[in-house]
């Protein structure tokens, strides 16, 4: 593959996989974030489907277990009216890189279309795309649902369409991610999304254990005091507390997790009245969010799931229609 | 008119027209859905000047086209509202010129997901000829047959004033 091109990006600019939000130009965030829009509507039809994706086979590749974001490429998949194959492939962490490609050139030989892929090893996405690439299968497209701790771009869109439902515009916002940022390959797809997207002020509140080194690179402002952190911002988006990532004893346990990074209510009202709360799912009640606050009037939680449908849909229909 | 001609009525004129057409034709409860975006801006003003109860509807066929293979989705698409019920309606399909027929085709398969109207259909302001299409209208204002490579756009002012032009594809 071209190094020096995206290899995100077709050759005429258009979005060939999306892999990462590093790197894709405003533009082509824009665009998916217009055209998810008219998508929101086809759920309120008595018929939730558009004939898009006709006669097109998506295959989810979920070499990761993640019933939520599998679920909702099924759903985005099937209401544009492709023909939807799960595939499960439980591997252990010493799965090689032969067997991955292996897998891709079967289902190739299959007639896929699109291929969503979640793995719990950064890049293998890229991998897949750059492997289609050198094989001259061009027209198969690849969807990264989440790759190791590198990035889940279809979830940092969707919070970015969450954001501008209920902000209208990025320009003046002050937005705070907080938690696990060490494991999440969701915060990375936020901040570059932000960033790019115009967001002056990105802040990351963590416990310094659950922090990257040399965060301060992205252009966001680090605070170990959730309370400093949380002061007059307009979305706070939570992370998940990864448990099936940590190695070795990051934190003494969640309860103090929960006493000094968990968003309660008494911590929210530090944030501007009509801030509001993401959060990707699955929640941990107590730890990372508590219930007063998740079930309250700031979480947009459940609307996101509803977005993340019509956000997808408008990145599989972009990458088939070319 | 002959295809020659570069200059075309008033479009004004030709709304007038097309509402005094429909006006003793159309059915009591009758809803018109206009097809993104000259549509939309013609069954507005048809829906004041014939005085309809029902909700004015728009489209916008993106998701139905027939050239989403070749061409994809275009920038700037908007939601579809059909603020009525279309199971049992009588539905006036409302676009600005009717060329190909594909337009129509789209829009019919696209209220279907609705619902199954009762009866559908078709206003246009101009039939520039050209179909591809068993697709005919039953309110026309003008027949205006053009040559393949010509396209007549209808144009809206700040004011809300219509105006049609006639340029290369």
């Amino acid at each position: 593959m071209n190094a020096s091109r995206n290899p995100q990006l077709g050759r005429d600019g258009s979005l060939q996989h999306l892999l990462t939000i590093e790197g894709l130009p405003g533009e082509i965030i824009k665009r998916i974030l217009d055209t998810a829009a008219p998508f929101t509507e086809v759920a309120e039809r008595e018929v939730k489907k558009v004939p898009l994706l006709r006669g097109k086979s998506v295959f989810n590749l979920f070499f990761e277990n993640s019933t939520r974001t599998r679920t909702t490429f099924e759903i985005a998949a099937k209401r544009l009216s492709a023909d939807v194959i799960n595939l499960n492939i439980n591997t252990s962490s010493t799965a090689k890189g032969e067997t991955l490609l292996d897998t891709v050139d079967n289902l190739s030989a299959m007639q896929a279309d699109m291929f969503v892929v979640r793995h719990a090893a950064s890049g293998a996405p890229y991998l897949i795309a750059q492997h289609l690439a050198a094989t001259g299968r061009d027209h198969i497209h690849v969807v990264n649902a989440g790759d190791g701790r590198h990035a889940h771009p279809t979830q940092g869109l969707l919070d970015m369409y969450t954001i501008r439902h209920y902000k209208k515009s990025f320009a003046d916002l002050t937005v705070a991610i907080v938690g696990d940022v060490l494991h999440s390959r969701v915060a990375r797809s936020q901040i570059h999304a932000l960033a790019t997207l115009g967001v002056p002020e990105i802040r990351v509140i963590a416990p310094q254990t659950l922090l990257p080194t040399a965060m301060e690179r992205l252009g966001v402002r680090v605070f170990h005091d959730m309370r400093a952190g949380l002061r007059g911002v307009d979305v706070v988006m939570m992370l998940r507390l990864q448990n099936e990532r940590m190695e070795g004893a990051l934190l003494p346990s969640t309860q103090e997790y929960f006493k000094y990074f968990g968003l309660t209510r008494e911590k929210l009202e530090l944030a501007k009245p009509d801030a509001i709360v993401l959060h990707p799912g699955p929640m941990n009640r107590g730890v990372e969010i508590d219930s007063a606050v998740a079930d309250g009037p700031h979480a947009v939680i459940l609307p996101q799931v509803t977005f993340g449908i019509a956000v997808r849909m408008a990145v599989m229909s972009m990458l088939a229609g070319g | 008119m002959s295809a020659a001609a570069t200059r075309l009525p008033d479009a004004e004129t030709l709304l007038s027209t097309l509402a005094e057409a429909m006006r003793p034709r159309i059915a009591e409860g009758a809803a018109l859905v206009g097809v993104h975006t000259g549509g939309v801006w013609l069954a507005e003003r048809l829906h004041a000047m014939l005085g309809l109860t029902a909700p004015a509807g728009s489209i916008d066929v993106s998701f139905y086209r027939d050239d989403f293979g070749s061409r994809g989705l275009p920038g700037g698409m908007r939601r579809s509202a059909i603020p009525f019920a279309v199971d049992g309606a009588h539905i006036i399909i409302v676009d600005d010129v009717l060329h190909t027929g594909r337009t129509v085709r789209a829009a019919i398969n696209e209220l279907f997901d609705y619902g199954r109207p009762r009866r559908i259909e078709l206003a246009v302001l101009v039939d520039r000829g050209g179909r591809e299409l068993p697709i005919a209208p039953d309110y026309c204002a003008l027949d205006f047959p053009l040559p393949a490579g010509r396209t007549v756009v209808l144009a809206r002012s700040d004011d809300g004033k219509l105006a049609l032009n006639i340029c290369d594809e």
